[in-house]
């Protein structure tokens, strides 16, 4: 059984006229130990898709689908049960660790307090683990009595993680985990996370706007678009060969770098990401897709066959091959 | 620009105004106290209508010495036969405009001192804001008590020393703001434009300052009103024109207090507080409308 | 002759509360050549966004020059108001860098009105907004920048920085906080506007795929100095300072076993003595560069010339 398995997800903020759709029907599953990477773009509901995971969404969202985690829809079940599943079921790993972390609390209480407030430890068993799971992220046990303002962003991050860590998930979502750090900082988390998934058999669900970072974390990648996965399959192939026409200009916006091609010729795509409260008529990417036809204004395009374990929503998949 | 982007603009400002109406209109308080003003406000404009400018007269006042309230008289008279509603309508006239200046005098002095010191910061901030704690901790009634008396008794006197006495409190929080806003990138790339301190200081701290500064004036004006009505009843007021403050001392040196003659007392003073009232609540208005940060209650 | 170049560079921050001065440009020559584009590569903290604000007179060096077109720079404020008409700054955070208050017209108008525009500013600021990829111009003009997207932003940024006709624009991390989608259109932005307008540019970013995009010249900066440059060709494709080999070697798609540093960068208050990389580096963890390691801990190193050759700062690079 697929640890995690996501049906139709739609998510819409607000209602009536002023509703706007974030999450437009999204089908995602997740096996156990492995790595899923969703890419896109701000705005893309690739945020919201994460938070409604976890049933984290503020009360205006409106949430239909399934979400079934172990078997189990995180939409249906009870609160008591909810709390259990975000406690050691799947954690969350946000980005922007500053904002994330209480400034006034001592990072060493901040990490313990899941174990302590469901008595699942002692005070004196709680420190023992903080001390444990700081080790584990690559901190030394002391720093447990910092403060977070004596961290630096790197170390904020890897806080972040040992928090996530702390009641032993078997998911872990892991939203932009690495924007604003520095290559060689974010170098270091992205191998800690995969040293931890390895080592751990936790599965994982990376959301990230870079595809190259993605594509050399994950087993499998999915790229959104306007609320909507587009593109799914292997994560190297999706990288090297994306199908779709907005996944090939993901791929080619981290230029690689020796590639002659890209020498001199940054590319990128014309145009806008789409406002999800006014989203164009038929394949939503068609305005700024360099190889849309008549009729991509006109029919929205399904998820569909693209090669081995591979789907991509574009007109030109399946017609050509 | 070309007539069709001015109309624009226009069109731009009008939907500023609209959106902060919209905001000010969801406070109840706020909408009683703005009523209340447009009433005293009617009132003091059409005051020449009303009762004329001849209330004011010693000479040819209409009753006797301190009637009490009648048909004629609906609030009774003073001691020299006035009557007590047509010189309270007057009053509100010197009340209001006193209450305007000063507020408008404080704040201008308050904003340029905070933005100033915010500005340029360094020594030059600290000794600024020293003087300005100075002003601070010192009673506001006492300076301005003394400055009333040392200069020559006019209404300009009142607004001026009420003016220069309340400005460190506005001076305190525009100062803190223009920290704020200094901070900001926009302010380097100006800088890195060419923009000098006071491009920096007029084009991107003042408007930024503004919603600010009108919450704190309109907050102020109350004050303002208090305040000449205390100097007035001390006897620092302009002795040539009627105020409610002038009204009050009035009542007091003709023995309302001990004789019972409640209806010379109680109206100016009734006023006063209706009036400050009015004013604050809808500075409070104002203020959670355009600051939503502050948490002010509605 | 460079347009920008600069000798000697030091920027000194004296200490908090007792703590030593931080030097956070520690030495630096840079030039800048007519229509050529720089990138300065670097982690945070190294100093490269202090630098590049010393090059536009923000930040006044401590020691050394920064001349402009062969003029030393004044620090007088006419002097400096002048030479901000011929060098502009965009930043990294291009919804920060514009005031929330004006419209895009105002915000695009501002340089025109610092400097007291002769001509018809309503011309000038429709052709910097279309220069910069905003067409039409007039759309733009009464909107505010809380109605556009980022990339929209970054635009009208650019064209806030066109509109006075510059020779160079200094660029922080220009891209860092947009879109992948919309990252390679303001890089093509950039690189027009150096094809059509011959300007330079120094770019400062902790992306070397940046670099490979864009810039023509490239220079590795590490707290405070520069410690490798060279045409971007050549340094990208054949680092020899081990830091930029490290820096390379952690990028997703590089080949080989990625060399992650361990540790933050070290803090510019303690430089290290000897080679300032000595603490970090690999090749003399790992023993390979035990032959020069003694010169490493104790024996300074030149600072790198800032004209267009290929150079490095490193023993165990110049001695192998």
């Amino acid at each position: 059984m697929s640890l995690l398995e996501v049906r139709d997800l739609r998510v819409t903020y607000g209602s009536g006229a002023t509703a706007v759709p974030a999450v437009r029907g999204v089908d995602l599953t997740l096996e156990p130990g492995t790595k899923l990477g969703v890419a896109g773009e701000s705005g893309c509901g690739k945020s919201t898709l994460a938070l409604a995971l976890l049933r984290l969404l503020p009360a205006s969202a409106r949430i239909e689908g399934e979400i079934l985690l172990d078997g189990d829809d995180v939409l249906a079940m009870s609160w008591g049960r909810l709390r259990a599943v975000r406690w050691a079921g799947a954690s969350i790993v946000f980005q922007g660790a500053m904002h994330s972390l209480n400034a006034v609390h001592r990072i060493g209480d901040q990490i313990a307090e899941p174990l302590l407030v469901h008595g699942r430890a002692t005070p004196a068993a709680a420190r023992a683990r903080v001390g444990e799971l700081l080790e584990h992220v690559g901190l030394p046990a002391a720093r447990a009595a910092a403060y977070p303002h004596e961290l630096s962003g790197g170390q904020r991050q890897r806080v972040m993680i040992a928090m996530a860590l702390a009641c032993d998930p078997r998911l872990i979502v892991a939203d932009e985990p690495t924007t604003a750090l520095d290559v060689m900082i974010q170098a270091q988390i992205l191998r800690l996370i995969e040293r931890l998934v390895a080592e751990q058999s936790i599965s994982l669900l990376m959301i990230s706007h870079d595809l190259a970072v993605l594509a050399d974390t994950c087993d499998r990648l999915a790229v959104m678009y306007a609320g909507r996965v587009v593109e799914e399959g292997p994560a190297r192939t999706v990288y090297e060969a994306a199908s779709h026409p907005y996944g090939r200009a993901l791929s080619s916006a981290f230029p690689r770098i020796g590639d002659p091609a890209s020498r001199r010729a940054p590319r990128g795509l014309p145009g806008d990401p789409p406002d999800p409260a006014d989203l164009p008529g038929g394949c939503t990417f068609h305005p700024r897709c360099p190889v849309a036809v008549d009729a991509c204004a006109e029919h929205d395009q399904e998820l569909r066959e693209a090669g081995a374990g591979r789907r991509a929503a574009c007109v030109h998949v399946g017609s050509t091959s | 620009m070309t007539s069709p982007t001015t109309s624009l603009a226009w069109e731009r400002r009008r939907h500023t105004v609209a959106r902060f109406w919209r905001g000010y209109r969801t406070h109840r308080a706020g909408l009683h106290g703005l009523a209340g003003l447009a009433l005293i406000a009617l009132l003091a404009l059409a005051a020449p209508l009303i009762v004329g400018s001849d209330v004011q007269s010693v000479t040819e006042a209409p009753g006797t010495a301190l009637e009490p309230p009648s048909a004629e008289f609906p609030l009774g008279t003073d001691q020299f036969g006035r009557s007590l509603l047509g010189l309270l309508i007057w009053g509100a006239r010197i009340s209001l405009l006193v209450g305007l200046l000063a507020a408008a005098l404080s704040v201008a002095i308050g904003t340029l001192v905070g933005i100033i010191a915010g500005h340029y910061g360094g020594w030059f901030s600290t000794v600024v804001m020293r003087i300005t704690d100075w002003f601070l901790v010192m009673p506001t009634l006492v300076l301005a008590i003394v400055l009333a008396t040392v200069m020559s008794r006019s209404m300009w006197t009142v607004v001026l020393a009420i003016g220069v006495t309340s400005w460190p409190t506005t001076a305190r929080l525009v100062r803190a703001q223009t920290i704020a806003v200094e901070s900001r990138p926009y302010i380097e790339r100006a800088t890195a434009l060419g923009g000098g301190h006071r491009h920096v200081m007029t084009r991107h701290v003042l408007p930024n300052v503004m919603p600010l500064v009108l919450a704190q004036t309109t907050l102020g004006i109350s004050t303002a009103i208090l305040t000449e009505a205390t100097l007035a009843f001390l006897g620092l007021g302009d002795p040539t024109v009627v105020s409610w403050g002038g009204m009050l001392q009035d009542a007091r040196e003709a023995g309302a207090v001990s004789s019972g003659h409640w209806w010379y007392l109680a109206p100016p003073g009734i006023a006063i507080a209706l009036v400050a009232l009015a004013f604050t609540l809808c500075g409070r208005a104002v203020e959670s409308v355009l600051n939503p940060k502050l948490g002010v209650g509605r | 002759m460079s347009l920008l170049s600069a000798r000697g560079l030091h920027v000194t921050f004296p200490g908090r509360r007792g703590a030593p001065p931080a030097r956070a440009v520690d030495g630096v020559d840079l030039d800048i050549g007519a229509g050529e584009i720089v990138a300065l590569v670097g982690e945070s903290g190294c100093g490269k966004t202090t630098l590049a604000r010393s090059l536009l007179g923000l930040v006044r060096p401590t020691s050394g020059a920064v001349a402009f077109d062969g003029q030393p720079l004044a620090y007088s404020s006419g002097a400096l108001r002048a030479y901000r008409k011929r060098a502009q700054l965009v930043l990294q955070d291009p919804s920060g860098s514009l005031n929330p208050r004006h419209t895009v017209y105002d915000a695009v108008a501002e340089g025109l009105r610092i400097h007291g525009y002769a001509g018809d500013e309503r011309a000038a600021v429709a052709g910097a907004l279309a220069r910069a990829g905003l067409r039409p111009p007039e759309r733009f003009f009464l909107r505010y920048p809380h109605e556009l997207s980022g990339g929209q932003r970054q635009r009208v940024v650019i064209a806030g920085a066109l509109v006075l006709e510059p020779e160079l624009i200094v660029a922080d991390e220009p891209v860092a906080s947009l879109d992948a989608s919309v990252r390679g259109e303001i890089l093509a932005l950039l690189l027009r506007l150096r094809d059509e307008l011959g300007l330079s540019a120094l770019v400062v970013t902790h992306d070397l795929g940046l670099a490979w995009n864009i810039a023509d010249r490239v220079a590795v900066m590490y707290l405070g100095r520069v410690v490798e440059t060279g045409p971007v060709e050549s340094v990208l494709t054949n680092p020899r300072h081990p830091y930029t080999r490290a820096l390379l070697s952690v990028l997703p798609e590089s080949e080989g076993a990625p060399v992650i540093l361990t540790g933050e960068p070290p803090d510019p208050s303690r430089i290290p003595s000897g080679c300032r990389f000595h603490a970090r580096c690999q090749l003399l963890a790992s023993g390979e560069a035990t032959a020069v390691a003694d010169r490493c801990r104790g024996e300074e190193l030149p600072v790198l010339g800032g004209g267009g050759g290929r150079a490095v700062a490193c023993h165990w690079a110049t001695t192998s």
